[in-house]
């Protein structure tokens, strides 16, 4: 029976974490402005492809990201023409946005299986990353980690404390009462929408970029869904979507590694536990009064 | 009024002489479990449906529908495409078994084909490969290559299939080798790139420098060369971007043959359920080109296994082998039945952990 090594395990759980944290918070934004966007997958896996191709293309995975935002941003550019302006449902557009985003990304992807994408080099931060341990863990990872958790804070602190989340929430809380006010309801969406695309292109690229790293057809297979179950389980809050997204990546490569190093513990239940802990623990804590924003998936029209 | 008439009488001529056309098409269609691209396992079954477009012509049309669940959405996709007029249905996951019987019964006239499975009926088929003879020749050069004597196995679900291939390669690699110890993870999926890749990179921190997978992406090749100094075998489909290292060598399934087969004894309405199980003799399981990562003396002494196997002389499953708990499975030169083969559930003596229910 070999031993895991704790530092190796949390640094795997901040890699395995930071695709669907990154989904998961877009999907924040969006929701509280008060839209459904159920599309997350197929941003994601657009952002996937566009990433991937464009940094084998360029040779650059900074530059192969940007696209991935960009390519999951124009998907959502979709959506917000579909919900925004044509009025279409939400429910069913987001939907429609996840199978089109599958079937155009394995259209995109068609001459990029079995390609080595640039690698992404790791953050140098000299002597941090020579700390014993926390060295290892906090400070040993590529750009994209940081900026992620970068994003946490400046969505928490945007939403909290600027006069915009301030806006964006009245518009997810109460639509009518905000057009009344004054602020241009379908504005404020389609940037939120935008901002959630791009996030979601993000979420992608680390996947087919750091974490696999290669493009296969269907790869997000399903983190999208979960980023989208995560929001939900998080009451709508920054802090908790960290923690859950931590909690569920962290669980699926602990249950692994537990399985790899022999551990005598039901297979069944090591499989299942990434779902049941991360649920069980986000909905204790959702226990106080949160709930969701009131104009949630409800259809904005001036004239009304 | 006679005009109306001879209208209507051209219109349904015309209706009927096209229905005759369509009529004249055989159609055949495939339940894929992954994405066509997903490099491995559905990639190969769809080469085979190529292989039938380019065989038939216009005589034959195929459909196709990917990345379709195990479980109750597998009913409702096979169900559509016989409404859609399918003369030959091919299911080609474990999972989609009791999906595939159900439709089956109420499609009588339709043939259905299930892969991997054991259950028949007068118009369901079942066929598979038999890829432990494969896993056999993966296993002695596992074996044969490791330093850490680690052995990683990713395994998907706990079924006979999966458990036949972790037995045949475990028997083969500790034949040359009777240090070698497996650790195996239950992915418990087919195809998801980035938990196949978490597994690989667990196993590899476990100390694993080869990696066997039974799942479906090209996801932990990916992860071994990432990680450097490790090795793994293509697994369904040759995977020869990942030539010369990390891949090794593969397992790559040839179905097109068999599905050529079976589409012509449809045309000529000479098909009947069978169960049909092939290797290496058959040429149903091919061993994809060994690499020169391998020194010359193993890949010499993995060509004579393969040699050996395909000609029958020699059974991967050949006494005498104890299973796990310890007791008497195989008596000395005893060679298994395809029964017990088929229901496998246990591990072989040495491999440590327990398979889940």
């Amino acid at each position: 029976m070999g031993a895991i090594d704790p530092a190796l395990l949390l640094a795997a759980l901040v890699v395995a974490a930071t695709p669907i944290l990154l989904a998961a918070l877009g999907e924040l934004v969006v929701e509280r402005a008060g839209v459904l966007n159920l599309g997350v997958e197929g941003m994601m896996i657009t952002g996937a492809i566009c990433g991937f191709a464009v940094a084998v293309n360029t040779g650059s995975p900074a530059i192969g990201f940007a696209a991935a935002a960009g390519g999951g941003a124009v998907l959502a550019l979709l959506f917000a023409l579909l919900t925004q302006l044509a009025l279409a449902n939400q429910v069913a557009s987001g939907l429609a946005l996840t199978l089109f985003g599958l079937g155009l990304s394995s259209l995109l992807g068609q001459g990029y299986v079995g390609i080595k994408p640039p690698s992404t080099p790791r953050l140098d931060l000299g002597p941090l990353s020579d700390i014993p341990f926390l060295g290892r863990v906090a400070f040993s990872h590529d750009l994209m980690v940081y900026l992620a958790l970068a994003l946490v804070a400046a969505v928490w602190a945007m939403l909290k404390y600027t006069r915009a989340g301030l806006i964006l929430r009245a518009v997810g809380e109460n639509h009518d009462a905000a057009h009344a006010l004054g602020y241009r309801v379908v504005r404020v969406r389609v940037l939120a929408i935008l901002f959630g695309g791009a996030c979601a292109g993000l979420g992608g690229a680390y996947i087919s970029l750091i974490r696999v790293p290669q493009w296969t057809e269907g790869m997000t297979a399903g983190a999208g869904w979960i980023a989208l179950a995560l929001v939900v389980f998080a009451s709508w809050k920054a802090g908790r979507v960290l923690l859950g997204a931590w909690l569920f990546g962290g669980v699926t490569v602990l249950q692994l590694n537990l399985q790899a190093a022999g551990f005598a513990i039901p297979v069944e239940y090591l499989s299942m536990s990434p779902y049941l802990i991360t649920i069980l623990v986000l909905i204790i804590m959702s226990a106080d009064k949160s709930r969701a924003p009131g104009s949630l998936g409800r259809i904005f029209h001036a004239s009304q | 009024m006679k005009l109306t008439q001879l209208l209507t009488s051209a219109a349904l001529a015309l209706g009927l002489a096209t229905t005759a056309v369509a009529q004249d098409k055989t159609k055949v269609g495939f339940i894929y479990v992954g994405p066509i691209g997903d490099g491995g396992w559905t990639y190969e079954h769809d080469k085979g449906r190529l292989a039938i477009e380019e065989q038939f012509g216009d005589a034959v049309e195929t459909v196709y529908q990917e990345s379709v669940p195990e479980g109750a959405d597998a009913e409702r996709a096979i169900t559509q495409m016989a409404l859609q007029g399918a003369d030959l249905i091919f299911t080609t996951s474990f999972g989609f078994m009791e999906a595939t019987l159900a439709v089956a019964k109420k499609f009588p006239d339709v043939k259905f084909e299930h892969a991997t499975g054991y259950k028949t009926l007068p118009n369901v088929s079942t066929y598979s490969a038999r890829f432990y003879e494969g896993r056999a020749v993966q296993g002695l050069i596992a074996g044969r290559m490791t330093q850490s004597n680690i052995i990683g196995y990713i395994a998907s679900y706990p079924i006979p299939e999966v458990i036949r291939g972790i037995n045949s390669a475990y028997l083969h690699a500790r034949k040359v080798n009777p240090d070698v110890e497996f650790k195996i993870i239950w992915a418990y999926t087919w195809f998801d790139p980035a938990k196949e890749a978490d597994a690989a990179q667990a196993l590899i921190e476990q100390g694993a420098d080869v990696i066997l997978q039974h799942t479906d992406s090209t996801a932990p090749q990916a992860a071994a060369e990432k990680a450097g100094n490790v090795i793994t075998f293509g697994q369904a489909s040759d995977m020869a971007e990942y030539k010369p290292l990390p891949r090794v060598s593969s397992i790559i399934d040839n179905w097109a043959p068999y599905y050529i087969d079976r589409t012509q004894a449809v045309i000529d309405g000479t098909w009947e359920s069978q169960q049909v199980w092939h290797g290496i003799g058959k040429g149903m399981v091919k061993i994809g080109e060994i690499t020169d990562a391998v020194p010359a003396d193993v890949k010499a002494e993995a060509l004579a296994l393969k040699e050996a196997i395909a000609s029958g002389e020699y059974h991967p499953f050949t006494g005498p082998i104890n299973r796990q708990d310890g007791s008497a499975w195989l008596a000395e030169g005893e060679i298994a039945d395809d029964g017990t083969l088929l229901g496998m559930d246990f591990y072989v003596e040495g491999i440590s952990g327990q398979i889940p229910n």
